[in-house]
């Protein structure tokens, strides 16, 4: 059982969950997760095909589980063992989906107005009209969602989930596509509204900077399985599995072997491929002559015209640039060193520096930016 | 023109009955996942690939007074079904089925399903969907399987002559009253009921088209 957030109250969503699928052929997918969920944003993060969306779904009620028992704020909505099974417009749970699935025949009014159908006409409109306003979409409410553009379709279909009071909110990747101003001006809105109500909220994204961004709490998924959570920092920062890493955006990810162990500095010397490049990286359960691998983000890794002095960095490795790409504001310089690194710097240092491809170029690496993977 | 006002009223009532039944049918067909449902879906299409003959005699056989339909009928209400206008109905429901559920089905299909989860999330029951979301949304296919099976029981000869005969303001419909006249070399007569027959059918016909080519469809295409 992974417990995020460690207290135990009803403001909770809880859910142990397994669930085949067979695939086109003859592979088949096994979902078999344990997560807790308090109050507040947790991310579930992992690389696409890992089953968060499928997590969600079972957790929705669109989905049923092979086994497994998911209960939200006290209230058991599905339990194999004793053959109980919400149906979906039963459960409370508020679902915004990667595509928002907003109703195109229906205004943005009539859109947030669609769960609340128990109500009287006049609390509807007052509600309907609190949340266009906590969401500042109230100018739109005539309009349908054709017309309207891609944050604020973004808005209303929040509004639209969260105007019925759910239990629990689930968000899969809804703030794909949108430039991280709108998305986090979008997410303050949802801390705001989610201030007073304090329900949980389950983010889904394969997106390390909106982990960044949102993190509170972390569970890590790969493979229909949940391999870490914790803290952003914990979680993502110390990869121990191939792919998370590369999605966690750790650009560098070297196979070396163990050369020594330096238990008093707490490091140890690993040389990278079959190069005579030696970096010094933290000590892991590691001997001497195991083969490990190492990862590296692009842009934990300085890069200097000429040989630096006097640094606390201990890794300063010689090589040469192969390639440079442009990338947004970023731009990602390919280094020969033995070993291919792949570092980013801004278009700024490229200019003042002079960077260009075929230039001698020093990298310097902290050790604790060096991460060894399992 | 007591023959055109009989097929038209015949169509009439076909349409509206068709989009009655064919309404849950399409529904069911579009949504389970029953691994039989090819059953049905090759029952209902049938008339597409039956001469009316055969449908005709079966539908004659069953409305007739040793038919259970028949005999039900007799019991309830004191004649039988084959040769009367009710008669003439059932049969043409049956021969325009899939004229209506084909449509109903493809534009069921064709409603995003994140839409009706993301309606069954927000707290709506099966039937709520529908009515909210499906319907609304296939509006389109509603029209379309209205005007095709309305045209299609308008243009209908077979079933109707097997079924109904030829009893003047009862069952003699546009279709047979032509093929009296031609019968009987009136070929002027003749000719003003082809010609009524074929203005409807195309006028029918442009109305599908326009509508699912959305030129009146009261929402943009995406």
């Amino acid at each position: 059982m992974v417990t995020v957030g460690g207290e135990v109250n009803t403001g909770m969503l809880s859910a142990r969950i397994r669930k085949e699928r067979r695939n086109a052929g003859a592979s088949s997918f096994l979902l078999d997760v344990s997560i807790e969920v308090s109050s507040g944003i947790t991310i579930l993060f992992g690389p696409s095909g890992a089953g968060k969306s499928t997590l969600l779904d079972c957790v929705a009620g669109l989905v049923r589980p092979d086994a497994g028992r998911i209960e939200a704020r006290g209230d058991v909505l599905f339990d194999s063992s004793s053959a109980i099974n919400l149906p979906a417009q039963r459960r409370r749970i508020a679902y915004v989906f990667q595509s928002l699935a907003l109703f195109p025949h229906l205004t943005a009014e009539e859109n947030v107005a669609y769960g609340l159908s128990c109500l009287q006409e006049e609390e509807r409109r007052e509600r309907v009209g609190a949340i266009l306003q906590a969401f500042r979409v109230e100018t739109l409410r005539k309009q349908k969602p054709g017309d309207i553009s891609g944050g604020e379709k973004q808005r209303i279909a929040l509004a639209r989930s969260l105007v019925t009071e759910p239990r629990v909110l689930l968000l899969d990747e809804p703030l794909t596509g949108l430039d991280a101003e709108l998305k986090a001006s979008i997410v303050d809105d949802l801390r705001a509204w989610n201030a007073a109500k304090r329900i949980p909220i389950l983010y889904v994204t394969h997106l390390r900077d909106e982990v960044d961004a949102l993190g509170e709490r972390v569970i890590a998924m790969e493979n229909g399985r949940v391999v870490s959570a914790g803290a952003p920092m914990e979680v993502l920062d110390a990869p121990r599995r191939k792919k998370l890493a590369l999605a966690a955006g750790f650009e560098n990810l070297l196979s070396g072997a163990v050369l020594d162990l330096r238990e008093a500095d707490g490091v140890m010397r690993v040389r990278l491929g079959e190069s005579a490049c030696e970096i010094e990286v933290p000590l892991g359960y590691a001997a001497a002559g195991d083969r490990v691998r190492v990862a590296v983000r692009a842009g934990d890794i300085l890069l200097a015209t000429e040989r630096p002095h006097g640094l606390s960095a201990r890794n300063v490795i010689e090589g040469q640039i192969v390639s440079m790409e442009q990338r947004g504001t970023m731009v990602i310089a390919r280094v020969d060193c033995g070993v291919m690194f792949t570092v980013h710097v801004t278009p700024g240092a490229v200019r003042t520096l002079e960077l260009i491809v075929g230039r001698r170029v020093w990298l310097v690496l902290k050790t604790h930016s060096c991460h060894l993977v399992e | 023109m007591e023959a055109l006002w009989l097929s038209l009223k015949l169509a009439g009532c076909v349409a509206g009955i068709l989009l009655l039944i064919g309404m849950p049918v399409a529904y069911w067909l579009a949504y389970s996942n029953w691994r039989g449902k090819f059953l049905l879906e090759s029952v209902v299409a049938l008339p597409l690939v039956l001469p009316p003959t055969v449908l005709g005699f079966y539908a004659l056989v069953a409305l007739g007074p040793r038919g259970a339909l028949g005999k039900l009928w007799m019991a309830l209400f004191g004649h039988g079904l084959a040769f009367t206008f009710v008669g003439l109905i059932l049969a043409s429901v049956l021969y325009s089925l899939p004229f209506a559920v084909q449509p109903l089905i493809s534009s069921f299909e064709g409603v995003d399903r994140k839409l009706l989860d993301a309606s069954a999330v927000l707290g709506a029951g099966s039937l709520r969907t529908f009515w909210r979301v499906i319907l609304p949304l296939s509006l389109p296919g509603v029209v379309t399987a209205a005007v095709l099976s309305f045209a299609h029981t308008l243009g209908e000869f077979g079933v109707v002559l097997m079924v109904g005969g030829n009893l003047a303001g009862v069952t003699r419909t546009v279709s047979i009253d032509i093929y009296d006249h031609v019968q009987s070399l009136e070929y002027g007569e003749a000719n003003r009921m082809a010609l009524a027959l074929l203005a409807i059918s195309f006028a029918v016909l442009s109305v599908v088209y326009a509508v699912n080519r959305r030129v009146w469809s009261p929402w943009a295409a995406k």
